[in-house]
């Protein structure tokens, strides 16, 4: 529950606060009421019960994503840390507005 | 199978720097000159990443790491609970994090109350809750549980004009206070303590200096990947030994000292910090985070009469009071201490909190093994 989980933010409506967020191909729609600075497409952001609650610099990005990786790589139902970053997922509705710019398959 | 084998079967993507780590920790122990050195986290996600990449196998055997009160679930109180459950059974329809519904109350959990007919959904977040008072006519009660980090997600949907069929039934707990309680039980010889990393996103590292000057233990913030917990460790030994505690941030990449300054206003715009019982703990000062009168329109404290009195006419089963939930959460004790674990209590019939919720200590030691010998560690860590 503490966990969060990391996601690239792909469109931002200002207005509405809301960002399109990819997590490992999945398109979620994540509020940005609580972030501590603004985002733009290209960051990361770390979701917590469908709030982002921080942005992470995309520089950072990759060594908080490892462990995530890793986790969802296993996809073990019973794991209880792979449960909880499942459930932070499932936290974010999913995306319905169509992204201006395509996901950086990159990572 | 010696240490240094079964360490390096361990899943670390650096086992370099993992190495370098535990070497530290090893040299660090014996700088101490006493055993043991015992230091405590206070988060599930924590306890999470020690038992399931096997870290306490690691660790030098006179380091005693330890699980305080680190899961909102678990210190959720029994009247907390019997408010929600006598809602439920009252007709109200309530809403609530999944591992909610099985934490037991008086006599009853809201799982039991779902099973009576009672109308109970599971939501992940604070915005399915909202959804549904929506799409619905009826009453919805958010029953809220969870850490600063989690009440900051209710503040937010509290400020943004939810529906007026919705309201908040909050169990939200502040972390900070009741590491003053447990830093001042005799039971407990805790030297210093690991904060969480994404909690002090919010909070900030500055929330834990005046704990520091009035206790003169140690906070160290640390990350959940291994190396980070181990990184954190290392840090706070470091501040140990050196006998001038202080808060380090070990976790730099994702907490800074002032925090998430605007999601602090949103907290406490809508909560006031308040004091009441910790399920097991002790009464603890400031730690509730209960709805403002300016808010009292969404508080279902308000909102309705809540009779629980129906559900105390009962008296609890033997099997929980031989639970030791409470000493385990403060860390007095661990699950292997309690003769229910993995016995009577498993996570299909938990007997108390601590089995219920995915971040309490019992259900991560029955997972994942919580202190692993070398013996099981091929079978539980690797």
């Amino acid at each position: 529950m503490c966990l969060g989980v990391p996601g690239k933010v792909i469109e931002v409506d200002r207005e509405m606060q809301i960002a399109t967020v990819d997590f490992w191909g999945v398109k979620k729609e994540v509020r940005l009421e609580v972030c501590d600075a603004p985002v733009a497409p290209g960051d990361y952001i770390l979701n917590h019960v469908g709030f982002a609650i921080r942005r992470i610099p995309p520089e950072e990005a990759a060594e908080t994503l490892a462990l995530y990786d890793e986790l969802l790589r296993l996809a073990d139902e019973q794991d209880l840390m792979t449960a909880d970053v499942r459930a932070e997922l499932e936290a974010a509705p999913d995306a319905t507005r169509s992204p201006k710019v395509a996901p950086d398959e990159s990572q | 199978m010696n240490p240094s084998d079964a360490f390096a079967q361990m899943k670390f993507r650096d086992p370099k720097r993992a190495r370098g780590l535990r070497d530290a920790l090893e040299r660090l122990v014996q700088e101490a000159d006493h055993a043991p050195v015992s230091v405590m986290h206070v988060c599930g996600s924590h306890e999470q990443a020690i038992a399931k990449f096997g870290l306490r196998a690691a660790f030098p055997q006179e380091l005693q790491v330890i699980m305080g009160p680190g899961c909102p679930v678990c210190v959720t109180d029994v009247p907390e609970v019997d408010e929600a459950v006598a809602l439920a059974k009252q007709g109200v329809r309530i809403a609530s994090y999944g591992d909610m519904l099985r934490v037991p109350g008086t006599s009853q959990s809201l799982a039991d109350a779902k099973a009576e007919g009672a109308t109970v959904d599971v939501v992940y977040s604070v915005t399915q809750a909202v959804d549904l008072a929506r799409e619905h006519d009826e009453e919805i009660v958010f029953f809220a549980s969870g850490f600063e980090t989690t009440a900051v997600a209710t503040a937010a949907i509290l400020v943004d004009d939810p529906p007026d069929n919705f309201s908040v039934l909050s169990a939200h707990k502040y972390i900070p206070p009741v590491m003053e309680i447990v830093a001042e039980m005799p039971e407990t010889k805790i030297e210093g303590f690991l904060a969480a990393g994404h909690a002090a996103t919010i909070t900030g590292s500055a929330v834990f200096e005046k704990f520091v000057e009035r206790h003169g233990l140690p906070v160290v913030i640390a990350g959940f990947e291994p190396l980070d917990v181990m990184a954190g460790l290392v840090k706070l030994l470091e501040v140990i030994n050196s006998g001038e505690p202080r808060v380090e941030n070990a976790f730099p990449r994702c907490v800074t000292r002032e925090g998430n300054v605007h999601a602090q206003k949103l907290l406490w715009r809508v909560f006031r910090p308040t004091g009441g019982r910790w399920r097991g703990i002790a009464h603890v000062p400031n730690g509730n985070l209960r709805l403002r009168d300016e808010f009292a329109k969404y508080d279902t404290r308000k909102r309705f009469t809540i009779d629980a009195s129906a559900l105390w006419s009962y008296a609890p089963p033997k099997l929980v009071q031989q639970c030791q939930c409470g000493d385990i959460m403060a860390g007095i004790a661990s699950p292997s201490d309690c003769q229910l674990f993995g016995k009577e209590c498993t996570p299909d019939k938990p007997v108390g909190a601590c089995m219920v919720s995915a971040e309490g200590t019992c259900r991560i030691w029955h997972q994942y093994g919580g202190r692993p010998d070398l013996r099981s560690m091929k079978r539980g860590a690797a």
